[in-house]
C-alpha cells in the first residue's frame, strides 16, 4: 500500500464522524435551533455504542444504541428549549457537560475492553483494483452512510415540501406559525435527527475508528462539527468540502510532524482549523449573495393560543 | 338584519358572542359580526381594540374562549389555519407572513395545502398574477422585493386558493397612493366575483371610499355597525376612540429664522448588502420650520436617519451642518451636544432598550447634555424627574412610576420617547415615523408637540409614510426615492397625485393640481 493511498484512507476515516455530526447539526440549525450540545451527544453515543457492541457482539446493535442515546439526549434539549423555552446556548452547553458526565458513568466499566470493529466492504474484483479499489470500494458502512446522509439531507431540504417547510420554520417562525405550520413539532424532529446523527458519529469512534472506548474520546470533534456548519454557510455541498478538508489537513500535519519538519507542533496542530476556515471563507466570498444563517437561528418561539 | 342583502339566507360567516380571554384580560368581549358575499366589510378600531384577536380567531390561529362561529349557517370549529383555508377563508397579514430567504414561488407553495407539484404551482402563480394584474417573478428571493411586491405575493397566495372570504389586515399602510389605488381595483373585482372581504384599516377616508359596512371595536367590544359612506371621517374616529379627537393646531404666524439643519450633497454607500445608497442629498431647514420626507419604506429613509443622527459618519464634515457647525464627522453624542435630538422609527430596540427602565432609557439619550450625570456618577433623582416631566407633559400612561420600556403600549412609549427628546429643548429634531402604529389619541399629542416645538424656534425633520400626517403638520414636503431626495414642495401646494408620482419614481410633470393634499 502506497503512502498516498494510506493517507487518503486515513483522511476518510478521520472525516466521517465530522461529516455525520455536522449533517445532523445542519438540519437542526436549518430549522432554527442552535444545539451546542453536539459534543455531549457524541460522547454519550460513543459510550452507548461501545456498550451495545460489547454486550451483544454486534456493531449494528452498537450503532443503533449510539443513535438512540443521541436521540434521548437531544430530547432533553428539546424539552428545555422548545417546551420550556430555555435559552438555546445555555441549554446546549449544559447538554455537553451532562453528556460528558453520563458517558463517563456508562463507559467506566468498559474502559480497557476491546471489540471487533466494523468490517470493511470487500467486493472481489472491484476492491482489488490498485489504489482506487480500497478507497472507493473498501470502506466500512459508516463512510458510505455518512455520504448517503448528507446527499439525502440535501435532497430533503431542497427538493421536498417537508424540507421547504423546515427551512421556512428556520427563516421566520412567526410567519410559519401564522400559516398554520406546527413550528415546535417540526423543530423537535429536526433536533432529534441532529441527536441521532451526533450519536452515530460518536458511536463511529469506538466501533470503526479505534476498537476500544476511553472517556473523552470525541476530543472536541463535536465543536468542530458545529464550526463546520457555520463556515459552510449552512450549505450541504460546502459542508462535505469542509469536513474532508479538515480531515485531510489533520492527517497531513500528522505525517508532516512525523517527517520531522522544523515547524512547531503547536502550529501544525492548529493548521486544520486555520486551513478549513480560510478555504470556506474564500468559497463564501467568491459566490456573493449565497445563503446566510437561518434568520430565526437560536431564537425562542412561544406560540400564543 | 339591517345590512343583509337578502333576508332569510344565512350569512357567509357569522360570529355569535365571540369572546377571547387572556387571563383576566378580555381581548374580545361577546362580538357579533356578519360577513356577506359581495360586500367589503371594514373592521375599525384603535390599537388594542381587539381587531387582530378577532381576525386570528376567524383564521383559526387562536381558539375563542366562548361563543361560536358559523360558516354558511353551520357551526364551525377551526383546528388551525389550514382548516380555515380548506373552507375558503384567506388572509393577507399586516406584518407579512413571508420568508425573506426563500423565493416567491416557494413562499406561495408554503401558503398552499395539498400535494400540488412545484411546477403546477409556478404555472398557476403566473396565471393568477396575470388575471388580476399583479405581476410577480416566481424565481426571485423575497428580500430583494419592495414592500408593494411583497404584498402582491400575499394577495396572490391567498387568491390561488380561490377563497370565498378574504381578510386583509391594514393592507395600504405601506403602499404609495397609486399602489393603493391598484389594490382597490383588485378588491372591487374580487367583490364583483361574489367574494366577501374583511378590510382592517386605520385610514378612514379609504374605508369610506371602499367599504359597504363597517364594524367598530373599542376595548374588545363591538360599539357600532354602520354604513361608512353615511358617516364622516370624524364621526367614525369618534366611535373608534370614544371621545372627540382634538384637532392639532399650528401656532399662528410661525416665524422661520436662520438655517439650523443643512445637508450639503450627502452621498453614502450602504454598509450592508440590503441597504440603500444615498445619492447627492441636499436640504436646508430653518428654525421654526417642519420639513416632511415622504416615500415608500426602504428608499433610503433609514440610511438618511443614520447619517443625520451620527450612527453613520460622513467622509466630509460639511455634508451635515447642525446649527452652523459642520457635524458630518461627529458622533451621536457630539451632535446631541450641538442641540440635535433624534427619534428613530423603531421604538423597542432602537428608541429604547426594551428591558431597561424608563429612567435608564432617559439617561441613554440624555447623558451628554441634560444634567443627569455628574463627574461620571448618575443622578437618580434627575433621571426620575425627567421621567415624571415627560409623563406629565405628554400624558404617558403606565402602571408604575418607572416601569420597563417594553411594558408600555406602543402609543405611550412613543409619547415618552418624543417627550424625552423634546424636554431637552433641541435646536434640531429629526424624527422618523412619529406616529407609526400609534392610536389616534397619542398621535394627536405627538403631532401637536412637534408643532409646538417648531413654534419655539426649533427645526423639525419628519420622515413619514403617512401623507395625511405630513399634510397636517409640515411646511414643506420632499420625497425620497432610491436614495435620492426630491426638491421640497410647499405643503399647501403639493397634491397627493404629485407626491404619489414622486414616490413611485416618476419625474414630476408640470400640470395643474387637481386637489390639494390638505383638502
Amino acid at each position: 500500500m502506497g503512502l498516498l493511498e494510506a493517507i487518503i484512507l486515513a483522511v476518510l476515516a478521520a472525516s466521517t464522524p465530522l461529516l455525520l455530526a455536522a449533517t445532523g447539526e445542519l438540519v437542526t440549525e436549518r430549522a432554527g435551533v442552535l444545539n451546542l450540545g453536539v459534543e455531549g451527544m457524541m460522547i454519550v453515543g460513543a459510550a452507548c455504542g461501545f456498550a451495545g457492541a460489547w454486550l451483544t457482539g454486534s456493531v449494528i446493535v452498537g450503532a443503533i444504541c449510539g443513535m438512540l442515546a443521541g436521540v434521548v439526549l437531544s430530547l432533553v434539549f428539546a424539552l428545555m428549549t422548545l417546551a420550556l423555552a430555555v435559552n438555546q446556548v445555555a441549554a446546549g452547553l449544559a447538554l455537553t457537560i451532562l453528556g460528558t458526565g453520563v458517558s463517563g458513568l456508562i463507559g467506566s466499566r468498559f474502559v480497557g475492553e476491546k471489540i471487533t470493529t466494523a468490517p470493511k466492504l470487500y467486493i472481489p474484483g472491484l476492491t482489488d483494483i490498485p489504489f482506487a479499489g480500497r478507497i472507493l470500494f473498501g470502506q466500512d458502512a459508516f463512510v458510505y452512510l455518512s455520504l448517503a446522509l448528507i446527499i439525502g439531507a440535501s435532497w430533503f431540504l431542497y427538493r421536498t415540501r417537508g424540507g421547504l417547510i423546515l427551512r421556512a420554520v428556520g427563516d421566520n417562525h412567526a410567519s410559519a406559525h401564522a400559516l398554520g405550520y406546527p413550528v415546535l413539532r417540526i423543530r423537535m424532529f429536526a433536533v432529534m435527527f441532529g441527536g441521532a446523527c451526533a450519536g452515530l458519529a460518536g458511536a463511529y469512534l469506538p466501533l470503526a475508528y479505534t476498537p476500544f472506548f476511553i472517556p473523552g474520546m470525541t476530543a472536541g470533534r463535536g465543536w468542530i462539527a458545529l464550526a463546520l456548519v457555520v463556515f459552510s454557510s449552512w450549505l450541504p455541498g460546502r459542508l462535505v468540502i469542509g469536513a474532508y478538508l479538515f480531515g485531510a489537513v489533520t492527517i497531513l500535519q500528522l505525517h508532516a510532524q512525523g517527517a520531522g519538519l522544523g515547524i512547531p507542533s503547536q502550529f501544525m496542530t492548529a493548521l486544520p482549523y486555520l486551513a478549513t476556515v480560510i478555504v470556506l471563507v474564500l468559497i463564501s466570498r467568491a459566490r456573493t449573495g449565497g445563503s446566510t444563517a437561518p434568520a430565526a437561528l437560536g431564537t425562542v418561539f412561544v406560540p400564543d393560543r | 338584519m339591517l345590512f343583509g342583502p337578502k333576508s332569510g339566507a344565512a350569512p357567509l360567516l357569522q360570529t355569535v358572542g365571540l369572546t377571547k380571554r387572556y387571563g383576566a384580560f378580555l381581548a374580545n368581549d361577546c362580538i357579533d359580526i356578519e360577513i356577506w358575499p359581495r360586500q367589503i366589510h371594514a373592521l375599525l378600531g384603535e390599537n388594542g381594540a381587539g381587531k387582530s384577536t378577532l381576525v386570528k380567531a376567524i383564521y383559526g390561529l387562536i381558539q375563542p374562549s366562548e361563543g361560536e362561529m358559523r360558516w354558511q349557517g353551520e357551526k364551525m370549529v377551526l383546528s388551525g389555519p389550514s382548516d380555515a383555508r380548506a373552507r375558503g377563508i384567506g388572509m393577507v397579514f399586516q406584518h407579512f407572513s413571508l420568508f425573506d430567504n426563500l423565493t416567491v414561488a416557494e413562499n406561495v407553495a408554503l401558503g398552499l395545502d395539498g400535494q400540488q407539484s412545484f411546477k403546477d404551482i409556478s404555472a398557476r402563480l403566473e396565471e393568477v398574477s396575470n388575471v388580476y394584474g399583479l405581476p410577480l417573478d416566481p424565481r426571485r428571493d423575497v428580500w430583494q422585493l419592495s414592500v408593494g411586491e411583497r404584498q402582491r405575493i400575499e394577495i396572490v397566495r391567498a387568491l390561488m386558493q380561490d377563497p370565498k372570504f378574504l381578510i386583509l389586515d391594514e393592507p395600504t399602510a405601506v403602499l404609495t397612493p397609486q399602489e393603493a389605488d391598484q389594490l382597490f381595483i383588485v378588491l372591487e373585482r374580487l367583490k364583483a366575483e361574489g367574494r366577501a372581504i374583511l378590510y382592517i384599516s386605520h385610514k378612514l377616508e379609504e374605508v369610506k371610499r371602499l367599504c359597504d359596512i363597517a364594524t367598530i371595536l373599542r376595548g374588545g367590544k363591538k360599539v357600532s355597525a354602520c354604513n361608512p359612506r353615511a358617516e364622516t371621517a370624524a364621526s367614525l374616529a369618534r366611535m373608534m376612540v370614544g371621545t372627540e379627537i382634538r384637532e392639532v393646531k399650528a401656532a399662528a404666524g410661525r416665524q422661520t429664522t436662520v438655517p439650523r439643519l443643512v445637508v450639503n450633497d450627502l452621498s453614502l454607500e450602504p454598509d450592508d448588502p440590503h441597504g440603500v445608497h444615498l445619492k447627492h442629498i441636499s436640504l436646508e431647514l430653518k428654525g421654526g420650520e417642519i420639513l416632511g420626507i415622504a416615500g415608500v419604506a426602504g428608499n433610503g429613509q433609514d440610511e438618511l436617519f443614520a447619517a443625520l443622527s451620527g450612527e453613520r459618519l460622513a467622509q466630509d464634515p460639511g455634508t451635515v451642518v447642525i446649527d452652523g457647525t459642520a457635524a458630518g464627522h461627529l458622533s451621536i453624542t457630539q451632535r446631541r451636544r450641538l442641540g440635535a435630538a433624534f427619534v428613530p422609527e423603531e421604538r423597542l430596540g432602537h428608541g429604547t432598550a426594551p428591558r431597561m427602565k424608563l429612567s435608564e432609557n432617559a439617561l441613554l439619550t440624555g447623558h451628554a447634555a441634560s444634567g443627569m450625570v455628574h463627574r461620571g456618577f448618575i443622578k437618580l433623582a434627575a433621571m426620575l424627574s425627567t421621567v415624571d416631566r415627560a409623563t406629565k407633559a405628554f400624558d404617558v400612561r403606565k402602571a408604575k412610576r418607572d416601569p420597563e420600556a417594553a411594558s408600555l403600549s406602543g402609543g405611550n412609549l412613543q409619547k415618552f420617547i418624543v417627550g424625552r427628546e423634546i424636554l431637552r429643548n433641541p435646536a434640531v429634531l429629526v424624527v422618523s415615523q412619529p406616529t407609526w402604529g400609534v392610536d389616534a389619541g397619542a398621535a394627536t399629542v405627538i403631532r401637536q408637540a412637534l408643532l409646538d416645538l417648531a413654534a419655539r424656534g426649533a427645526a423639525v425633520l419628519v420622515t413619514s409614510q403617512d401623507l395625511d400626517e405630513l399634510a397636517e403638520i409640515t411646511d414643506r414636503i420632499a420625497v425620497m426615492f432610491h436614495g435620492r431626495l426630491s426638491a421640497p414642495l410647499p405643503t399647501a401646494q403639493a397634491t397627493r397625485e404629485q407626491l404619489g408620482l414622486l414616490m413611485g419614481g416618476s419625474a414630476l410633470e408640470e400640470k395643474e393640481a387637481p386637489h390639494a393634499v390638505s383638502a
